[in-house]
């Protein structure tokens, strides 16, 4: 009896080994793939998490009866969706359009799973509606590559109590010198100027990316991971120093009690996205009123760069049999003032495109932030983001690993330094096993 | 000296299953607080003790939300577990029987493979599942979802058990003898006096469909499909672009468990005896 259960799970287990095998690396494929109309009417399906999305494109299908969207949810990529997309590219049945964030294309890429839009005039054509970072972020710096349409961005800017700020008799930092200095004030007066996240590296990367820090590079051929380069060790070191002299709280993000810090002003400053205005808006109700937003703090004085902490693409799948007519959709989902106006109200989706910062819903005052235009500090920092930051292909992989030492960090083992030294090698390796070419 | 011993042994007991029955209704205490709070007196006040009353509003905004998909997850998972539970515990009822009451060439091996799918945990077959049901093109519909959970290995074996255990192989050869068919047997006499164990075996089924997760999380991608664990945890992960949706997700899981204990509370009474059968024989 032991005898044949021993058997049936050991066949069982093949058969799910079998499965989560990935393929090779396609990293020289670049050729573009046809682009062509199709004749007749075309039913296209389309994958996304964001909310209300059957809204928006039901305004698509109304306008459109020869190209008709079928939309699917799911929860957001890295709860679920995404596996579920590379399980449905194995078993051929993947839609034809889905969600995707930037920081996880490249792990589309490698397992060749998106098509290259790069042969179609209509998104060529497209290009300069778009934020030039962000199309970078879809193309891989390359010039006849392209794997999505950009649909949202996260630039970064400074959350800020001005209120305490102004009570206190403190200046609101400009630079990362002064939110340190201004962390110590913050300190006596018996708050933190800000939780540091242990769990966000997406965040961490994205005071990396405005410091100019690089982690990956791709020539064509292979890979380079670098997580230790001069910058991004700078913003590390930063970070720690003030993990260490306990100027920044280290509660989890994203829970009760983070969102108690700052709703009680124990927490000051929060430097985050722009769709982090939300975020503090609902997490912390009574304060209404009392925040206001300024640039992200820089690294030398008279500097202008920011951050970018978050943001998807709307990419074709390489099974799609109509990727000129998901092209057409994805272009109007992601440019036309209708379909953003519509996704902005529903989900709070930031505009790539240059023009969606005149969207009248992101030129107007905003009540919770005492009135001000924040969006305008967010479309300026938007322009100030590097164009040449690239995600590598494993950065859910990456971003476990980095978090499991940063949480070891914040509770007094290794520093942050060492976290993403460890990360570095660990993705170097997992990289080698799935037999990605990477250098080191 | 005895009696004082029993005493202390029974304070003991009383302690340890104080200590567990805190820990185990805490969480739910706290949900049932929790989904009693607006959105502001949430995060604001404390989190094991009533602030303003806001449950029936909270309700409200659950069931209208989004044209009241919640209620669809709900029915939906209604549909799944209570059709799959059906259907599953007729089949582990007709199958342990089978391999209870009748000889027959294989019986063992089969049993023993029963056995051995006892031990295959469901999220190991969740992804052959869905190759499979993409075969055939049937992923994203109804059936993706209700097929597999109709199986279940350890119905098999619990029914199996209670049939030995119930019903007596001298009530069959009388049945046989009056010339009843065995099917009109199984469905007349055995599966009555097997009842309580079929109980038993329909909440086990019920508990697992109910929270099952993986499967419909692999398989569907129409909300419209979705079974209630789904759709909250769908929610959940989209609560920091949406944050009002947390409110939901906490109102929404205390509603979800409510058919559970409805279905504990009503069929508790056959468990325990079922339980009971199982356990001496």
């Amino acid at each position: 009896m032991r005898r044949i259960a021993v058997v049936v799970m050991t066949s069982v287990l093949a058969l799910a080994g079998c499965s989560s095998g990935g393929d090779d690396a396609a990293s020289g494929d670049t050729a573009a793939s046809a682009c062509a109309p199709s004749t007749g009417k075309v039913d296209l399906t389309f994958t996304s998490w964001i909310p209300g999305i059957e809204e928006v494109v039901k305004v698509w299908n109304d306008k459109n009866p020869n190209i008709q969207v079928k939309v699917q949810t799911g929860p957001n990529g890295n709860g679920g969706t995404y596996q579920n997309f590379f399980n449905q590219l194995k078993a051929g049945n993947a839609p034809d359009l889905g969600q995707i964030e930037y920081d996880t294309l490249p792990s589309f890429r490698v397992q060749d799973g998106l098509a290259n839009l790069a042969a179609c005039d209509i998104v060529t054509g497209a290009k300069d509606k778009f934020v030039d970072w962000t199309w970078n972020q879809v193309t891989f710096g390359g010039q006849d590559t392209v794997y999505g349409i950009p649909q949202d961005a996260g630039p970064m800017a400074l959350f800020y109590r001005a209120d305490l700020f102004k009570q206190n008799g403190i200046a609101v930092p400009t630079t990362w010198a002064e939110y340190a200095a201004a962390a110590e004030k913050v300190k006596a007066a018996g708050g933190y100027i800000t939780n540091f996240s242990q769990s966000d590296v997406n965040q961490f990367a994205g005071l990396a990316w405005q410091a100019g820090g690089r982690w990956f590079g791709n020539d064509g051929s292979q890979w380079t991971v670098d997580f230790s380069d001069a910058k991004t060790t700078q913003v590390a070191d930063y970070w720690q120093d003030l993990i260490s002299r306990k100027l920044v709280s280290t509660v989890p993000p994203w829970t009760t009690e983070w969102d108690n810090a700052y709703n009680t002003g124990q927490a000051w400053t929060w430097v985050s996205a722009v769709w982090g205005a939300n975020s503090i808006a609902t997490g912390a109700p009574t304060t209404k009123g009392k925040w206001a937003v300024a640039p992200m703090p820089q690294w030398s004085a008279g500097d202008k760069s920011a951050g970018n902490w978050g943001g998807s693409s709307t990419a074709v799948f390489k099974s799609s049999k109509h990727p000129y007519e998901a092209a057409q959709f994805a272009l109007w989902l992601n440019s036309s003032d209708e379909a953003l106006t519509l996704l902005n109200q529903k989900a709070n989706l930031y505009p790539a495109t240059k023009s969606g910062a005149t969207l009248p819903a992101l030129t107007t005052g905003v009540d919770f932030y005492g009135g001000q235009k924040i969006y305008e500090v967010f479309a300026e920092a938007s322009t100030q983001v590097s164009p040449d930051f690239v995600w590598g292909p494993l950065m859910t992989k990456t971003y476990a690993d980095a978090a499991d030492g940063f949480k070891a960090a914040v509770s007094g083992q290794g520093t942050l330094a060492e976290a993403l030294k460890t990360a570095q090698s660990s993705t170097i390796q997992a990289m080698k096993s799935q037999a990605i070419p990477v250098k080191g | 000296m005895r009696s004082r011993e029993s005493l202390f042994s029974r304070t003991a007991a009383m302690l340890v299953m104080g200590v567990f029955a805190f820990y185990i209704l805490l969480p739910v205490w706290w949900l049932i607080v929790a989904a009693t709070k607006d959105r502001e007196q949430f995060t604001g006040t404390n989190p094991l003790w009533f602030a303003d009353f806001a449950f029936v509003d909270n309700v409200r905004e659950l069931l209208t939300y989004r044209d009241g998909v919640f209620l669809r997850w709900m029915g939906n998972s209604i549909a799944y577990t209570g059709g799959a539970a059906l259907c599953g515990t007729l089949l582990a009822a007709m199958c342990g029987y089978a391999l209870s009451k009748y000889r027959f060439p294989g019986r063992e091996t089969l049993f023993n493979i029963v056995l051995g799918g006892v031990l295959v945990p469901a999220t190991a077959l969740a992804l052959p599942l869905f190759l499979i049901f993409s075969y055939v093109g049937a992923t994203n519909t109804f059936w993706a979802v209700f097929l597999p959970s109709i199986v279940n290995p350890f119905g098999v074996y619990l029914a199996q058990i209670y049939a030995g255990a119930s019903v007596p192989d001298e009530l069959l050869e009388a049945a046989r003898i009056d010339g009843s068919g065995e099917v009109r047997t199984f469905f007349t006499v055995s599966s009555r006096l097997m009842f309580p164990g079929l109980v038993t075996i329909f909440l086990f089924h019920f508990v697992a469909v109910w929270n099952s997760f993986l499967l419909p999380l692999i398989m569907l991608g129409d909300e419209r499909l979705f079974p209630v664990t789904l759709g909250l945890y769908t929610w959940n992960t989209q609560v920091n672009q949406l944050p009002e949706l947390r409110g939901l997700v906490l109102v929404g899981s205390l509603l979800s468990i409510a058919p559970l204990i409805v279905a504990f509370l009503l069929l508790q009474r056959f468990w325990r005896n079922g339980l009971g059968t199982g356990a001496i024989k």
